[in-house]
């Protein structure tokens, strides 16, 4: 028989203690699971159904949302800005990141300590503070070289790299440093130099570590708010934004809304049940250090 | 960073904007008029400040609360214990702007569901209440953000509480002490290191938030719930004063620093001594 996954030996607990946890549990599940609930009914419901008085059992259900939301706002547009900008951000954050973490990782050069500091300190900063600063930098690169950061694509790929990059480091770094020097001190005694080492054995060992880095770059690109609603314009706009769009002076489209948050949601929650074992690991292991 | 510094010693406005490095300095007229709290700049930032300061407190508090609680309720085996885990992790996988558009829509007046709730069917209130308006919006900002963060309080305890060896359980079972008192005698004291991290990263998250409230208020953020964030995001490209803004992202991030780094050296303190 399997050991039990649990810490707690197994013993019968109290009456008090079960209702209690009844009581607890079912309470959390209705806070986590009501919104849900609401996204998913109302997406089904005809307009006239969610501008009037909320009903937990839709009246009417129509599927007639999810073919007029594509209408309504030019959602592809968003959808493939959303993609091409999350992909390249998740893409360059990998690259970026498997080299410098196996730096941190494998070398002990001057600043290093100083370089992980840094590094993990940028994760406590406002956003806010560097949306001012970005956005002068990108106009002033804008004016010298006449290269429009601003608005554009690429702008926003660098904005969501300097996110990212530093959690990726942060947990790469870890993630090398569980794999044995063994291994690749192994491959150096072979003949192999330092880039060829990391590529045939590091990163093959790490390799769960990197699509876990790889998923949650794409998933902070995938929510950000702030800088996609200052750095975008109507050919650039991202989902984030754009959702939005679906209020007008008249009327707010709330059952397309809805079915366009489910449909955005869709990637995202794939991503994260994809990674979250690994999250946890990578958490914990950079919490002990 | 360092432009961001920069630039909060300079009267830049909209003028200016296109030769930035060209605007006139000014010195510290901006912290000047950040912290003048006589003044409607200063005050306006004071308050949203004291805001912020409620508000992150209570969120943290609350997710944390909950998140520790279903940890340690779930830590047993039951049947739809797996189950259980996964809906209470959705909260924390859905984007962020999905899911609080979706709460901005349960909190309409006339067709939320927070407002069908309590009002057409438990009665509670004797008539519709706007809760994105007024004193109630910042019930339904921490309402919303302890929704979107108590799944990471859960998930980074549930991680914790499978580090606590097994022996620590059985002993204290042979020395008699029943559940209740191996969640205070021996769960919690083993959950200190952890939670002192969780909270730290909790406060921060919660402090710098720009989404939640920008997306549940949009442009133009209630008094009583008018985060840090937002003000400086107002402040700045509303009015384009960006000077301005950037003195107060300064003394934002000061403010964070100092907390953060008397965060960290009372807990390591305590650490060493215990």
């Amino acid at each position: 028989m399997p050991r039990p996954s649990t810490t707690r030996p197994p013993m019968a607990p109290p009456r008090s203690f079960v209702w209690t946890r009844r009581i607890v549990l079912t309470l959390l599940t209705v806070f986590a699971v009501t919104p849900v609930y609401v996204m998913v009914s109302s997406s089904l419901k005809p307009l006239q159904d969610v501008t009037g008085a909320f009903r937990w059992i839709p009246a009417r259900i129509t599927i007639s949302p999810y073919v007029d939301m594509w209408r309504t706002v030019p959602l592809a547009r968003y959808f493939l800005n959303s993609v091409i900008v999350c992909t390249s951000a998740a893409a360059l954050s990998v690259l970026i990141a498997t080299f410098a973490a196996y730096a941190v990782s494998r070398f002990r050069f001057r600043g290093r300590r100083v370089f992980t500091i840094v590094v993990l300190s940028t994760q406590m900063f406002p956003g806010i503070l560097f949306l001012l600063p970005l956005f002068l930098i990108f106009v002033s690169i804008g004016n010298a070289t006449g290269i429009a950061l601003f608005g554009s694509r690429a702008g926003l790929v660098i904005t969501y790299l300097t996110f990212s990059l530093p959690f990726s480091i942060w947990m790469l770094t870890g993630y090398f440093d569980s794999i044995p020097r063994g291994l690749d001190e192994a491959a150096l005694v072979d003949g192999a130099g330092p880039v060829r080492a990391l590529f045939r054995v590091v990163i093959p060992a790490a390799f769960p570590g990197i699509v876990t880095v790889a998923i949650y770059a794409f998933m902070t690109a995938w929510s950000e708010v702030l800088f996609a609603s200052v750095m975008t314009n109507d050919t650039t706009r991202t989902l984030a934004v754009g959702l939005r769009d679906y209020s007008t002076q008249t009327d707010v489209y709330w059952n397309q809304i809805m079915a366009a948050s489910l449909v955005v949601s869709v990637p995202v929650v794939a991503g994260f049940l994809l990674m979250q074992r690994f999250l946890v690991t990578g958490l914990t292991a950079g919490a002990v250090k | 960073m360092v432009v961001g510094v920069f630039i909060s010693f300079k009267a830049l406005t909209q003028l200016y904007l296109a030769q930035w490095r060209d605007a006139p300095w000014a010195g510290l007229a901006n912290y000047r008029i950040a912290v003048d709290f006589n003044a409607a700049v200063g005050q306006a930032l004071l308050h949203s400040f004291v805001v912020t300061c409620a508000f992150t407190a209570l969120a943290v508090g609350l997710s944390w609360l909950f998140g520790t609680a279903a940890a340690i309720l779930a830590q047993d085996r039951f049947r739809g214990r797996g189950v259980l885990r996964a809906v209470f992790l959705t909260p924390y996988a859905l984007p962020v702007y999905a899911s609080v558009i979706t709460w901005a829509f349960m909190f309409q007046y006339d067709n939320g569901l927070i407002n069908h709730v309590l009002h057409d069917e438990l009665g509670v209130t004797s008539r519709p209440t706007f809760w994105l308006l007024g004193d109630n919006s910042f019930i339904a900002l921490v309402t919303v953000s302890v929704w979107r963060n108590w799944p990471f309080a859960f998930l980074v305890v549930m991680a914790g509480l499978q580090a606590i060896p097994r022996e620590l359980y059985e002993a204290s079972a042979i020395d008699g002490a029943g559940v209740w008192q191996q969640i205070r005698r021996v769960t919690m004291p083993s959950l200190r290191p952890i939670n002192q991290v969780l909270v730290l990263v909790l406060f921060l998250w919660t402090f710098n938030d720009f989404t939640t409230p920008y997306v549940l208020f949009g442009n133009a953020s209630p008094q009583p719930a008018d985060v840090i964030s937002v003000h400086i995001y107002q402040a700045s490209f509303l009015t384009w004063n960006f000077g301005e803004g950037s003195a107060m992202s300064v003394l934002l991030l000061l403010f964070l620093l100092l907390v953060t780094g008397a965060y960290l050296i009372v807990t390591s303190r305590r650490r060493r001594h215990a």
